[in-house]
């Protein structure tokens, strides 16, 4: 971990209707940290990922990678969506989907050649994914989409990565199998942003976490604020008013 | 070929509103003009098309109304509107608009050489996009909010996908009219997903599927007297789209019944076997006979089951015993890692 500040969110107000989702959240992600974001359900956790990566767009606030906006760092960013937002009767491949991952650095019309492909190869092997790479994916499991969309993420080669839920619905060895992966991007010096829902693996698979409902409750390393207080600060009674969509 | 993306994006009744919000768009170039020319009046309902359907989509963006409210809200009041505007039309001293109403059931006799030159033009164009833009379409269609992060603009995308999809519609106007040209551009796209796991091969099936019930149900309307073309297209299509359902060997109804009836046998078999395989290790010699009578405490067994058992050589009977061979006690053996390999 180094003292370089990765990804950063300044007032960031998110809402859907009336109802805030997200109240004037500021987040400072440092450089190389395996991060969960953890809260109850409706704490606005996926919006906060798709708020970073400008698919939602925010009432206020800004957010910067790196110290520039996202538009441009974009190659430095990968993104994991939930596993449910995509209709996996879509009439591909798994090794298709996974070239998908190239499309970004392709650019628009020209097409994916034999190096795109080779390092889509690479990416399903990575995930141990390769002998089901002209699988048809609708015909595969839940854990092994995941893997497929966490490959797809893997071939953009990039230094943030945002993953909403990877472990949604996977079995326990296909769990094991992406924190590995996980670990292994931080060993790199890649930082590592995942939307959690299991609070008992939390100080296991994590170095860093940030709860968050609503509003930032905290930020910081494991060890030193994953504790009762702020588990109750956002899991509590007080808050679950709020929550309720 | 189009009809591809709009079955795929779920939106499959959007070629029906597009189809119908074109018909005000025919009425009223007709009415500015005063001219029966096809150009003039495709482009007019190019243009009405369009409208509606970028309202479709104002309204399902802006409001908190489901898509196919949506569509239907569209759909009755631009064709409402134009059917309003058709009759008023007629009422008209104009001896020109005899033949107006052929947009609502298409009329393909009554295409001429260059109309038939400006959808091959158009068509061409189509493909040439469609090919250029290949990737960023595919892409759109199978994951919108992933396309967005890489970059890609896909407001612009989805516009031209869109565009296409009314282009095409427009086109198909001519022939099969406002009423039925929906399943013209479904109908192929739903027969050709049957028959394939790849979005490159159903495109091109959905293309020769569209192109063959054009072609039949031309040829048949043509052999027949006082048979309309469009409507015969539809119905050939249609045929298309049920022997698909019925006969494609991934996803048809058949092949699924046989499929489903085979595996329950098998199953069956195998819960046989590896009954007998609990009774026989019971025993030092595990050929060692026993009654059949005891087969039948076993749910789920019948003579047929024993009857292949021993076709397979798993079993032997021998009056009214049975023994495990050796090669069936293997196969029982091996039965949970092999059903835990099919899973794979």
């Amino acid at each position: 971990m180094s003292n370089k500040i990765a990804v950063q969110v300044d007032d960031l107000t998110v809402a859907y209707n009336y109802k805030p989702v997200l109240w004037d959240i500021d987040l400072e992600i440092p450089e190389g940290v395996l991060m969960a974001i953890v809260g109850p359900n409706g704490a606005g956790k996926s919006t906060l990922i798709k708020s970073i990566l400008g698919i939602l767009k925010p009432i206020a606030g800004s957010v910067t990678i790196y110290g520039k906006s996202y538009e441009k760092q974009r190659s430095l960013v990968a993104y994991v969506p939930q596993k449910g937002s995509v209709d996996w009767d879509f009439p591909t491949t798994a090794l298709d989907v996974v070239m998908m991952g190239t499309y970004g650095s392709l650019g628009w019309i020209k097409r994916p050649r034999q190096k795109q492909k080779k390092a889509a190869l690479e990416a399903l092997e990575k995930v141990g994914m390769l002998p089901f790479k002209n699988r048809q994916i609708s015909q595969l499991s839940g854990g092994q989409q995941q893997r497929i969309f966490l490959a797809r993420a893997l071939v953009q080669d990039a230094s943030i990565y945002f993953m909403d839920e990877p472990f949604q619905g996977v079995d326990a060895t296909t769990e094991i199998a992406i924190i590995n992966i996980l670990k292994e991007l931080r060993k790199a010096g890649k930082t590592v942003i995942v939307v959690h829902h299991d609070l008992q693996t939390v100080p296991e698979y994590f170095d860093w976490v940030t709860f968050l409902n609503v509003k930032k409750i905290a930020t910081g390393p494991v060890k030193d604020i994953f504790n009762d207080d702020n588990l109750t600060k956002t899991y509590g009674i007080n808050y679950k008013v709020s929550i309720q969509e | 070929m189009l009809g591809s993306f709009a079955v795929l994006r779920k939106q499959s009744l959007l070629g029906d509103a597009i189809s119908h919000a074109a018909l005000p768009g025919i009425a009223i170039s007709f009415l500015i003009t005063g001219a029966k020319d096809s150009n003039t009046l495709l482009l007019g309902a190019l243009v009405s098309g369009l409208i509606g359907t970028f309202w479709i989509r104002g309204i399902i963006t802006k409001t908190h109304l489901k898509s196919d409210t949506a569509l239907g809200l569209i759909l009755s009041l631009f064709f409402g509107f134009g059917m309003l505007l058709l009759t008023f039309i007629q009422k008209q001293p104009n001896a020109n608009q005899a033949g107006l109403d052929k947009y609502l059931f298409g009329q393909a006799a009554t295409l001429v050489e260059s109309d038939v030159w400006m959808m091959a033009i158009v068509t061409g164009i189509c493909l040439f996009v469609l090919l250029l833009f290949w990737k960023e379409f595919k892409i759109l269609l199978f994951d919108k909010d992933y396309a967005k992060t890489l970059g890609f603009n896909t407001k612009t995308i989805d516009i031209l996908i869109t565009s296409f999809i009314v282009l095409a519609i427009v086109l198909g106007l001519q022939t099969v009219g406002v009423v039925l040209m929906s399943a013209m551009l479904l109908a192929p796209a739903a027969a050709a997903r049957q028959w394939t796991n790849s979005l490159a091969t159903m495109v091109f099936l959905a293309a020769i599927f569209g192109a063959f019930s054009g072609v039949f149900g031309t040829a048949i309307s043509a052999s027949q007297n006082n048979l309309s073309t469009g409507p015969v297209i539809v119905l050939v299509a249609a045929v298309f789209v049920f022997i698909s359902f019925v006969f494609s060997p991934s996803r048809g109804l058949l092949f699924k019944q046989i499929r489903f009836i085979k595996n329950r046998r098998d199953l069956q078999l195998h819960k046989t076997l590896s009954f007998m395989y609990d009774i026989a290790i019971t025993h030092d010699d595990i050929s060692h006979p026993h009654e059949v009578k005891i087969l039948n405490n076993f749910q789920g067994y019948t003579r047929g089951t024993l009857k292949k058992l021993v076709e397979k050589n798993y079993v032997t009977l021998e009056g009214s015993t049975w023994s495990l061979t050796n090669e069936g006690f293997r196969s029982a053996l091996n039965l949970y890692n092999q059903l835990t390999k099919n899973d794979e």
